[in-house]
């Protein structure tokens, strides 16, 4: 994965992780591009579109969109699975996540995601194993005050 | 100075602006906040306000002033400040600026630190952002975190060593030992990130590749153990026990029996378990079903697995979800050319595709339609397509139409047939299509005898409903012109002829010439068009001469030239004026589908190759054909433009028919003015058809002393390649001629591709026409070229190339130093 996005409908920055080298301005116009190009994309439409020379994967969440970008020789659909499984971790934690959730808690929802991708591949395939080590890093933090 | 606000009253505060104006101010007061509080070194807050920072930047505002303060932050010893520290560093710096060198040696403590969390957040940061410096001084580190047995860190250190290795490859080495009992793991998030690991070696080192084979057994065991096993609720996703490890082991696969015979036999039988048996009611499933089908197909599987795999595909073309169809259609796309008979078989349900509404399915499936068409189904395949490109949306149009010409012209079952569904994407399409489509009609046309009162019938009716589309209005204008004597006569064989007078069609020729939408090609055409029916007319003589003669003072250069030229038609030479005009000869036409084998000629003289194949003829520049001649130099070679075969008028002296067998040929526009006038500027240079390349080296003009000169590859990168092929004059021992053959193995045409050379000063270059400008998909055509080397000294021939092309939607450029040339090209 080279990059994930999460923006609203009205096309707000929600959280970026970018996991190749690029310059705020090349960062900031390719979010400007995407976004719009996401947002203009009708329903029915299919979660795959082809942007430059990445394949893009997007999903709608109530008012969030989950926007990754891979390469070309990764599986589109196992993609999917990823950007639920994350959707199901922010859901756990915060019980019945919403968008709100993530503008308020947005560093929450970086450390969660940092638990389960690192370098743009998946470091933990057990949903519990995720959560626990959150728990255990929250612990760590509480102690530590 | 009061404690500086809380995170979350601030983004309270922020979001309660109503204009960006407002929030723009309440940013730049806390910025300042932020600002003094950073310059007094407070320890306690600094946490705080990067978090707010962060938050900041995330709307868009700059933040660069907070770099170092992550750094203090990462070097700080609380838990909750090496938190934010890390998730600053991340978002804020980056390995363009020096600072984030700084971060180093934090990093390295932290790596080595008591807490598993802190180290954890390490290997993050470092997997996500390390520098090739940074990977550099820390890969030590790295490899340690490898060997430990805290699964935590394992897999965290995993995926941190495949972005060193993805920075800095030389390093894979040292990871080799630390992956010895990687697979040995139970913990299925080291497993995951282990076979990534494996994954990344493999596909950088031939090397590694050949050593991980041997881990096919257990990769298979690993993968049969998760299908079997039962109900494991840690990793269970809709009934599917861990479909991340499942893909990724399946994609190691992949690599691992690439090619190799033993390694894919040992994984038959897991892969057609796991085809067989994966549950596709849900995504999940169907994930691990593509990643098989797409394994299948890369190794060296038995055919019984081959059919499976397409057939999983033909069930993914049914299937409600319109994500699961669009893979199949791409995967479909990758097997057509070496599965061929096996995809002919969801032919239908493809071409249903046409109509789904989502854009990236409609044109997988139009590219996958047109790589199915056969001699067959062209006829039923053609009249989808066809109602495909009247209702698909503009930026299809082009590329449909192309393969819609391309398919008529390999699989035409008729004449007719092939000019109606020309004339139809002409009709539709009309100002989409490319550039090439006139000539290439035009020459279709000529070559279809016995329907030219048809053809010309037809495209008469045509344009006059409407003379907007360009390319329509230029292959109606030409015809009417060739063929306006077989209009007006009232006879058509195929269809009901028409009752059409000569003033009429001159009416819609004018009208084109006046007409707001015709563009200066156009209206060059339609005048000439005018002039030539001067000698097929008989009432309306007087009328030519009028509209001629207004144009002679036609503000467009084109225009005014030619009217004055055919205006002296009229007055001086009008004896010469049937002649010239006469109907254009047939012109024979090779395939386009790449010109016939550049002959290289072993050593002896071949005249017997020469009558077999057609004669070559076609369009060629006057001046560039002199050169050639002059380059070769000698005065005992046939010329290289033979005359046509088809009968000549007999008037005029013996020079003016050598004018008239170069006019003909350089096709579309007779020059009123005799000898020395170089071919017209507006004849349209666009694909120079490949015969007369063809001709040149099919005809036994250079004879290779030695047996033949092995040919090069010259260029190969993304999917481009281009190989020269040599020949030497046998008498000017100085020239080379080098013959460049460009193909294409992506799935996409490369269009208006341009190849340029440079040699040094010692040698003299001369570049030929090339045969067209585009490079078709799927190695299915090539473009031809010609180079002429004089190499007077003899010296090493070098050449730097520059290729420009147009490839999936963007420009592409590239140089290339030519140095492999074979000494017998120039010694």
């Amino acid at each position: 994965m080279q990059f994930m996005l999460l923006f609203s409908r009205q096309g707000k920055l929600r959280l970026q992780k970018w996991y190749v080298p690029l310059s705020d301005k090349e960062k900031k116009k390719i979010t400007r591009e995407l976004v719009q190009t996401v947002l203009a994309r009708k329903p029915k439409m299919c979660s795959f579109l082809e942007w430059r020379d990445l394949k893009i994967v997007y999903k709608r969440y109530a008012s969030l969109y989950f926007c990754c970008a891979i390469e070309d020789q990764d599986n589109e659909l196992i993609t999917l699975e990823i950007i639920h499984r994350y959707v199901e971790l922010l859901d756990k934690y915060f019980g019945s996540v919403c968008e709100l959730d993530i503008i308020f808690n947005f560093e929450k929802a970086y450390f969660i995601l940092d638990e389960f991708l690192l370098g743009g591949e998946v470091q933990e395939t057990s949903k519990k194993n995720v959560l626990k080590a959150i728990e255990q890093a929250d612990l760590l933090q509480e102690d530590a005050k | 100075m009061p404690a500086p606000i809380r995170l979350r009253e601030l983004i309270r505060t922020i979001r309660t602006a109503r204009t960006q104006a407002e929030e723009r101010e309440m940013i730049q007061k806390e910025c300042a906040a932020i600002r003094s509080s950073f310059r007094e070194e407070d320890n306690t807050y600094r946490c705080r306000n990067v978090a707010k920072l962060l938050y900041m930047h995330m709307l868009g505002y700059p933040a660069h002033f907070g770099q170092l303060e992550c750094l203090k932050l990462i070097a700080s010893q609380k838990f909750t400040d090496k938190r934010i520290g890390y998730l600053g560093a991340m978002l804020l710096l980056d390995e363009r600026q020096d600072v984030h060198l700084l971060m180093t040696n934090c990093i390295k403590n932290d790596l080595n630190h008591s807490t598993q969390f802190v180290q954890g957040l390490a290997l993050c940061t470092l997997g996500c952002m390390g520098s090739s410096e940074m990977c550099r001084d820390l890969a030590g580190e790295v490899e340690k975190l490898l060997k430990t047995s805290n699964s935590y860190l394992r897999k965290k250190a995993a995926l941190c060593a495949v972005h060193v290795i993805r920075k800095v490859p030389e390093l894979m080495e040292m990871f080799l030992p630390a992956t010895k009992n990687l697979l040995n793991e139970k913990n299925h998030g080291v497993l995951h990130t282990s076979v990534v690991l494996l994954t990344e070696m493999c596909e950088r080192s031939p090397d590694m590749l050949a050593h991980f084979r041997k881990l096919v057994p257990q990769l298979v065991r690993i993968l049969k153990n998760l299908i079997m096993s039962g109900y494991s609720p840690e990793h269970d996703v809709s009934g599917i026990s861990d479909p991340f490890l499942q893909v990724r082991i399946l994609r190691l696969l992949r690599i691992l029996g690439r090619n190799d015979d033993d390694s894919s036999e040992a994984m038959n039988d897991i892969l057609a378990q796991v085809a067989t048996n994966t549950e596709t009611s849900k995504n999940v499933g169907n994930a691990i079903l593509y990643e098989t089908v797409l394994t299948i197909m890369d190794i060296k599987s038995e055919s019984g697995l081959r059919v499976l795999a397409i057939n999983i595909l033909g069930r993914f073309l049914l299937n409600n979800d319109k994500n699961i169809r669009y893979v199949a259609l791409t995967s479909l796309l990758k097997t057509v050319q070496t599965d061929h008979n096996a995809v002919q078989r969801h032919r239908s349900t493809i071409v249903d595709c046409l109509k789904d509404l989502d854009v990236s399915i409609k044109r997988r499936a139009m590219e996958l339609s047109f790589a199915l068409v056969n001699g067959n189904n062209i006829r039923g395949m053609m009249k989808e397509l066809l109602y495909f490109l009247d209702s698909c949306e503009p930026e299809f149009k082009a590329d449909c139409a192309s393969g819609i010409f391309l398919a008529a012209e390999k699989y035409a079952p008729s004449k007719r047939w092939h000019i109606d569904t020309i004339m139809r994407v002409l009709t539709t399409a009309g100002s989409y299509v490319r550039d090439d489509a006139v000539p290439n009609l035009i020459q279709l046309i000529t070559n279809s005898v016995e329907i030219h009162a048809y053809t010309v019938q037809r495209l008469y009716k045509a344009i006059l409903g409407d003379y907007s589309q360009q390319p329509l209005v230029q292959v109606a204008a030409w015809c009417i012109g060739e063929y306006g004597d077989l209009l007006i006569s009232g006879q058509c064989e195929e269809e009901e002829p028409i009752q059409v007078t000569e003033d009429e069609v001159l009416d819609i020729l004018e009208s084109v010439l006046i007409s707001n939408m015709s563009t200066s090609v156009t209206r060059g055409y339609a005048l000439t068009a005018i002039m030539k029916l001067s000698t097929r007319f008989t009432c309306t003589v007087n009328r030519i001469k009028k509209v001629v003669s207004i144009y002679g003072s036609s503000i467009d250069v084109e225009l005014q030239q030619r009217a004055v030229e055919y205006n002296a038609l009229f007055k001086k030479y009008d004896h010469m004026r049937s002649a010239l005009l006469e109907r254009m000869p047939v012109m024979e036409k090779v395939t386009t589908n790449g010109p016939t084998e550049i002959v290289q000629t072993n050593g002896e003289t071949e005249p017997a190759p020469l009558e077999t194949k057609p004669p070559p003829s076609g369009p060629q520049p006057t001046s560039q054909a002199n050169d050639l001649l002059d380059l070769l130099g000698g005065n005992d070679m046939t010329p290289v433009i033979p005359t046509a075969p088809t009968s000549k008028p007999a008037s005029a002296g013996g020079e003016l028919l050598d004018l008239l067998g170069d006019i003909s040929l350089t096709g579309m526009f007779p020059v009123g003015a005799p000898a020395a006038a170089p071919a017209p500027a507006s004849v349209p240079q666009i694909s120079q058809p490949p015969f007369l390349l063809d001709g040149l080296s099919s005809q036994p003009l250079f004879n290779d002393i030695t047996s033949g000169i092995p040919s090069i590859t010259a260029y190969s990168k993304n999917g481009l390649k281009i190989e020269f092929t040599f020949e030497r004059s046998n008498t000017n021992p100085s020239v080379t001629v080098i013959t460049i053959q460009a193909s294409n193995s992506t799935e996409l045409d490369m269009t208006d591709f341009v190849f340029q050379a440079a040699v040094p000063k010692t040698f003299q270059l001369q570049l030929l026409s090339p045969s067209s400008s585009i490079v078709p998909a799927f190695n299915t055509g090539t473009i031809t070229q010609v180079i002429k080397v004089l190499n007077p000294q003899k010296q090493q021939l070098r050449m730097r190339i520059k290729l420009t092309y147009n490839h999936k939607g963007s420009a592409m450029q590239d140089l290339a130093e030519v140095n492999n040339f074979p000494p017998q090209s120039w010694q």
